[in-house]
């Protein structure tokens, strides 16, 4: 990198973070693993956000900071669904193996 | 960029490769605890203390301990015997790689018009970060306020189904 700026810096680690998420979540084949995968881009998004306003002309105004915020909270609320959506079908399947649900119907 | 930097870079990284890569479901969930704490340490890196320290409590305290949780109520911690990785792992892999090499080109051709150096430690309080939620953001703080606990009776509502069902 000719011009390693720390924001640059910063977002490259996010889209190498967010790759490495997508990656799980297109490559494994249990569900939790998946949804690690989907926290994983989630929080590279975060870095994102608070890069941008660390590094941004007004951090002052806290835009950056509130919307990291509130995806850390919209994050949360994703996990807990998630979970208790996965744990649901490992109930109702006995496996949590996403190659074997091939059926839209139980 | 600082050495600090580009340590904390590296054990966010590490931790998020070995929580895709590795074959132990378990080591998975505590590889995913390192990459949340390197998050954490990036964002108090950033000054962003408030952020950093919601961090850790939120995903290291809450998510990781549900994700340990599912993963022991489903019992999937044993390795499968015919692999870890889906039946199309290449295009998956591939996808990803290619999303990551759009993003690098797109932060790369912009740099030069990204703000440049260091700009100057922004003093912010958690007075104004309190001062700005109950203010100018207190109705997206009521909206989250009722989606969490939306999501609290829907997950609850979702994982007792089966019982439900069992007696009727």
């Amino acid at each position: 990198m000719s011009q390693a700026t720390p924001l640059a810096g910063c977002l490259l680690v996010a889209a190498l973070l967010f790759s490495i998420g997508l990656a799980g979540a297109l490559t494994r084949r249990n569900a939790i693993l998946v949804l690690i995968g989907i926290e994983l881009m989630l929080n590279a998004a975060n870095l994102n956000l608070i890069a941008f306003w660390r590094y941004g002309p007004h951090p002052e105004a806290l835009t950056g900071m509130m919307f990291a915020i509130f995806s850390i909270a919209v994050a949360a609320a994703e996990a807990a669904v998630g979970l208790g959506l996965v744990i649901q079908v490992h109930r109702h399947a006995r496996s949590t193996d996403l190659d074997a649900m091939n059926r839209m119907k139980g | 960029m600082s050495l600090v930097f580009y340590l904390f870079a590296a054990l966010t990284l590490a931790g998020g490769l070995a929580a895709v890569l590795l074959k132990n479901t378990i080591h998975c969930a505590l590889a995913l605890t390192v990459a949340f704490a390197g998050l954490a340490l990036l964002f108090l890196d950033l000054d962003a203390q408030f952020a950093g320290f919601a961090q850790i409590l939120v995903y290291i305290g809450a998510v990781a301990i549900l994700v340990v949780f599912a993963i022991l109520l489903t019992r999937s911690s044993e390795t499968p015997k015919d692999g870890v990785y889906s039946k199309n792992w290449l295009a998956g892999l591939a996808i990803a790689a290619g999303v990551f090499a759009v993003l690098a080109w797109a932060v790369l051709q912009s740099a030069g018009g990204l703000p440049q150096g260091a700009a100057a430690t922004p003093a912010v309080t958690v007075l104004q970060i309190g001062n700005a939620l109950l203010g100018r953001y207190v109705l997206p703080l009521e909206i989250v306020a009722l989606l969490l606990t939306a999501a609290m009776i829907g997950a609850v509502i979702v994982a007792m189904h089966e019982k439900e069902r069992a007696q009727r």
